[in-house]
């Protein structure tokens, strides 16, 4: 009984992260500038680690750790170096 | 696909309780996000996903993988940790390029322009 409502409450938990992807995704189309966009793609990233964590919870493996850090670690990168892009124009000076 | 780990009843209830907290308000962040009407409004919805929805699902995380190995098993800190320094860090560069940005191009909206 608890095993069928852990999973129950699992698969909604990744239902509403996978609602969260497609806002931060229709932002990332729909934004009226760059900056938009890039709130967008951070949101998305954010939201997809999430999303690999609940996967890692639900198999029982720690494969799904190892890529959300991962994630993690080079989204970061990415909006640093977008965010200088956007401020100078290149984004090593 | 229904599938759950093998955990006893309070885990199970604690980590189920945890995931569906984390996401019902990582969905909040993001509907925030789409509905917000300026670019500087729009910057703090998302925080709530990657900060008290990032700490719920790891909390969720370390207790599953604690009780099914029977030890503490605590590496999903290092993703919190890592975000809560990063995140505030890439927004405030994100929003200095924007208002960088929106001065250089004279597009500031009126009601930021007297506030640094």
């Amino acid at each position: 009984m608890t095993a069928i409502m852990l999973a129950l409450s699992i698969s909604v938990a990744q239902v509403m992260l996978g609602l969260a992807m497609m806002c931060a995704a229709f932002r990332m189309i729909w934004g009226p500038r760059a900056q938009d966009r890039m709130l967008g793609l951070d949101t998305f990233y954010n939201n997809s680690m999430l999303l690999l964590l609940s996967f890692g919870i639900q198999t029982g493996r720690t494969l799904y750790f190892e890529a959300a850090l991962i994630i993690a670690l080079l989204g970061f990168v990415g909006t640093v170096g977008l965010s200088k892009f956007l401020m100078r124009g290149e984004v090593i000076e | 696909m229904i599938q759950a780990p093998d955990l006893p009843g309070w885990a199970a209830a604690l980590v189920a309780l945890l995931m569906l907290a984390g996401a019902l308000i990582t969905l909040i962040g993001s509907i925030g996000l789409l509905r917000m009407k300026s670019f500087y409004a729009r910057v703090h919805p998302p925080t709530l996903g990657s900060t008290l929805g990032m700490a719920l699902i790891v909390l969720a995380s370390i207790i599953c993988f604690s009780v099914l190995r029977s030890r503490l098993s605590v590496h999903e800190v290092l993703i919190g940790v890592f975000l809560t320094i990063t995140t505030p860090v890439g927004f405030m560069l994100l929003a200095r390029a924007a208002l960088y940005r929106e001065r250089s191009d004279g597009t500031l909206p009126p009601a930021d322009r007297g506030e640094e």
